[in-house]
C-alpha cells in the first residue's frame, strides 16, 4: 500500500467530517498561535533590553579599584588610589584582545554659563572614549592628542547639558563655560542618546582630556577608573583575563593577593537583565505549551470518537483487503493531517497576532525561526502521540465483529 | 470440467465462550467449481455466518483445509489473508456498507486503494468500467446519500467487481431491499453469473434459492442438502410479472 494512496483515503475521510476537522484542529491552532506569540513578544522584550545594552557598548569592560584595607578598616573602592596611568598605558599598549581603553577621572560640580548654571559631572577621558561607550559627536571634534598633553580647557558637552546651560539656543560650540572657576571652551556636542535601560540620563554628560582634570580640578596623579573595548564581543571574557593579568603584574601582587581592583563587563548586567525576560519568555512558552497539550488531547479524544463511530467503515476497508497497518496509517495519518494544518494556520495566526500587537501596543515583538519550526515538529509529534493509541485500536479490529457493529 | 475456485476439507470451526464449547461447524466439505452460482442456506444459528466468514477469509478454521483458487488459506496470517481477500474476493453485504458522502466512483474504486499495482487513472477506469456493468454509468458521480437503496446495491456490488474476483460473496444481498428492487438486484447476480463469475449467495431466504444454480443447506454446523438446481428461475420473468408502478 503506497503512503500516497492512504494521503487520498485519510483526506477524503476528513474531507467527510469538515467540520469536526475544523473543531479539532481549532485546539492545535490556538496552542501553535500562543507558542508563537508568546516566544515574540518574550524574544522582543529580550533583544530590546539587549539592543540597550549594546547601545551602551556590549563589549564594554570597567576597570575600578577595589576595596582595600588599612589596619582592620575597610576601605571603599573609590578611594583607593591603586590604578594609575602606567596601568592604563600597559593595558593600551600591551594588549592583544583590548581595541580601546581609556582613563576616567570625574569631579562634580556647579556648570555656569551666564545667568545659568547647572550640577553635573564632568569626567576626564581620551578620544578613545566616545568609541567604548557608543557615543558620537554631533557637531564640533572630539580633543586632539595635543589638547590632552597640555590638559588643555576645553570640553566637549551632552544635550541635557546644553539644554540647561544655553537657554536662549545660542550655538553652544566655541562658547566659554566655567567650571569651578576654570573656564572651558566647548569643542564639540554630542548625538542624543536618551535614557538607558536603567534609567540613566545618557546625555547629562561633560567631556574633557583626562590630564586637564587630574592636573588642573583634582590635583591628583592616579585615575578613577579605566573604560575599555574588548576587541569583539566574543573576546571579553579573554581580554578580561588579559587586563587582570597586566594589572595584578603592575601591582606586583603575589599569587596569594586578592585583586584590588574590579573588572565588570556589559555581560553580566545584560544577563541580569535578560535573565528576567527569560524567565519570562519560559513562563509564556509554558502556558502557551499547556494549551497544545490540551489541543493534543483534543485531537485524541475526536480520532477515539471517530474510531467508534467508524468501525464499520474500518470493517469494510479490512474485508475488502485493508491490512492492520493500512488502518493504522490512515488514522495516523488523519491525526497528522489535522495537526499539521493547524500547526500552519497556527502559525500564520500567530504571526499575523504578533505583528498586530506590535502595531497596537508597539510592545517590541521578534519572531523566532525556531519556534515556527518548533511549532511544526511538536505538532507534528502530538499528531502521532495523541493519533497513534486510536489508531492502534482501529488497526486491531476484527473486521468480522466491526461489520456486525451496530 | 471446471476449475474448482472453493474446496473445503473437513472444515470445524469451534467457538469457546466462557467454559463451554460451541461447535459452530462440525466437518464441512464441499468443492465449488468456477462458474456455479451456489446460494448456501439456513436457518439462524445453523453456521451459516461462520461459514461466511470462513469463505471470505475473514476467520480461518479450527480444523480442516480451505483452499480459494488452490491457495492453501487455513495456514495464513492475517496479512496474507488481507492481500489475498483484496485480490480474489469480491463482497456484497445486507447493508451496503459504503462511505458516507462519498461518490459512488470513489466507492467502488476503494479495493483497488489497497492494491498498489494501480494507478489513479487506472483505478478510475475499472471503476466506471465496474459502474458501467451494473447499470450505474450515469450515477458515477452520486454521493451514496443522493441513491436509493437499489442504486446503492449496484454501487456495492460494483465495488465487489472492480478488482476482478475469483469469488463474489454476497450476505443477504437483498435483505434490505423492496421485492421489487431484489429482483432488479437478483436479475445483475444473474447476468454476472450467465457471464461466467463464481457467486456465493448466503441466506436465509428459501425462495432466493430457485435462482440460483446449485443450493446447499446448512444445519447444526452440518451439511444437510447439497443439489444442483435442475430449473433456474429467471428473476427477470419474475420481475416482469411483478405489477407495473405506476409512473
Amino acid at each position: 500500500m503506497n503512503i500516497g494512496n492512504l494521503i487520498k483515503i485519510s483526506l477524503r475521510a476528513l474531507n467527510n467530517n469538515k467540520m469536526r476537522a475544523f473543531l479539532t484542529m481549532l485546539g492545535i491552532i490556538i496552542g501553535v498561535a500562543s507558542v508563537i506569540t508568546m516566544l515574540a513578544i518574550g524574544q522582543g522584550s529580550k533583544k530590546s533590553i539587549q539592543s540597550q545594552i549594546s547601545e551602551m557598548g556590549s563589549n564594554m569592560i570597567m576597570i575600578q579599584p577595589g576595596t582595600g584595607n588599612m589596619g582592620g578598616v575597610r576601605l571603599s573602592g573609590e578611594s583607593q588610589q591603586t590604578l594609575k596611568l602606567g596601568d592604563y598605558y600597559a593595558l593600551r599598549d600591551k594588549t592583544q584582545y583590548i581595541s580601546a581603553c581609556s582613563p576616567t577621572v570625574n569631579s562634580s560640580g556647579q556648570f555656569i554659563y551666564q545667568s545659568n548654571n547647572y550640577p553635573c559631572a564632568i569626567t576626564g577621558v581620551n578620544s578613545d572614549y566616545l568609541d567604548i561607550r557608543k557615543l558620537s559627536i554631533d557637531e564640533g571634534t572630539v580633543f586632539s592628542k595635543q589638547q590632552i598633553e597640555a590638559a588643555a580647557k576645553v570640553c566637549i558637552v551632552g544635550k541635557t547639558v546644553i539644554t540647561n546651560l544655553f537657554t536662549n539656543g545660542e550655538d553652544p560650540l566655541g562658547k566659554v563655560i566655567r567650571f569651578n572657576k576654570i573656564p572651558f571652551t566647548i569643542i564639540g556636542t554630542l548625538n542624543e542618546k536618551g535614557f538607558n535601560s536603567m534609567g540613566m540620563d545618557q546625555d547629562n554628560v561633560v567631556l574633557a582630556p583626562y590630564t586637564t582634570i587630574q592636573k588642573r580640578i583634582l590635583a591628583i596623579t592616579y585615575i578613577q577608573g579605566i573604560f575599555a573595548s574588548a576587541s569583539s564581543e566574543a573576546n571579553t571574557n579573554k581580554a578580561i583575563a588579559e587586563a587582570e593579568n597586566i594589572l595584578r603584574t603592575n601591582h606586583k601582587l603575589k599569587p596569594t593577593d586578592a585583586d584590588d581592583f574590579n573588572i565588570r563587563s556589559q555581560e553580566e548586567i545584560s544577563k541580569m537583565l535578560t535573565s528576567t525576560t527569560d524567565i519570562l519568555t519560559i513562563l509564556l512558552a509554558c502556558i502557551a505549551g499547556i494549551s497544545l497539550l490540551v489541543g493534543g488531547i483534543g485531537i485524541m479524544n475526536i480520532m477515539y470518537v471517530s474510531v467508534t463511530e467508524r468501525t464499520r467503515e474500518i470493517g469494510l476497508r479490512m474485508s475488502i483487503g485493508a491490512k492492520g497497518r493500512d488502518i493504522l496509517s490512515q488514522f495516523l495519518i488523519e491525526a497528522i493531517l489535522i495537526s499539521f494544518t493547524g500547526g500552519i494556520i497556527g502559525v500564520i495566526i500567530g504571526l499575523g497576532a504578533s505583528f498586530l500587537i506590535h502595531a497596537v501596543f508597539s510592545w517590541p515583538i521578534s519572531v523566532q525561526l525556531y519556534a515556527v519550526l518548533m511549532s511544526f515538529v511538536v505538532c507534528t509529534i502530538t499528531g502521532v502521540f495523541f493519533g497513534w493509541y486510536p489508531a492502534k485500536k482501529a488497526s486491531e479490529l476484527d473486521p468480522i465483529e466491526a461489520l456486525r457493529y451496530e | 470440467m471446471n476449475k474448482s475456485i472453493i474446496r473445503l476439507e473437513n472444515i470445524k470451526r469451534d467457538f469457546v465462550v466462557g467454559d463451554e464449547t460451541v461447535h459452530a461447524l462440525r466437518g464441512i466439505s464441499f468443492t465449488i467449481n468456477e462458474g456455479e452460482f451456489v446460494s448456501i442456506m439456513g436457518s439462524s444459528g445453523s453456521g451459516k455466518s461462520t461459514m461466511l466468514n470462513l469463505l471470505g477469509c475473514l476467520d480461518t478454521p479450527t480444523d480442516g483445509e480451505y483452499f480459494l483458487d488452490d491457495v492453501a488459506v487455513s495456514s495464513m496470517n492475517k496479512n496474507q489473508r488481507s492481500t489475498l481477500r483484496n485480490k480474489k474476493i469480491g463482497f456484497v453485504f445486507q447493508s451496503y456498507n459504503l462511505l458516507p458522502k462519498t461518490t459512488a466512483e470513489e466507492n467502488v474504486e476503494l479495493p483497488l486503494m489497497y492494491n498498489p499495482a494501480y494507478s489513479g487513472k487506472e483505478r478510475r477506469a475499472k471503476a466506471i468500467k465496474a459502474l458501467d456493468d451494473v447499470g450505474l454509468s450515469d450515477r458515477v458521480n452520486h454521493k451514496s446519500n443522493q441513491m436509493s437503496g437499489g442504486q446503492m446495491q449496484r454501487v456495492a456490488i460494483a465495488r465487489a467487481l472492480v478488482n476482478d474476483p475469483v469469488l463474489i460473496l454476497a450476505d443477504e444481498a437483498t435483505g434490505n431491499l423492496d421485492t421489487r428492487t431484489a429482483y432488479e438486484i437478483m436479475v445483475l447476480f444473474q447476468e454476472l453469473h450467465a457471464k461466467g463469475r463464481t457467486i456465493i449467495f448466503v441466506t436465509h431466504n428459501p425462495e432466493l434459492a430457485a435462482f440460483t444454480s446449485r443450493n446447499i443447506v446448512l444445519r447444526d454446523g452440518k451439511v444437510i442438502k447439497d443439489a444442483p438446481n435442475r430449473q433456474i428461475e429467471s428473476a427477470k420473468k419474475m420481475l416482469d410479472m411483478l405489477p407495473k408502478q405506476d409512473d
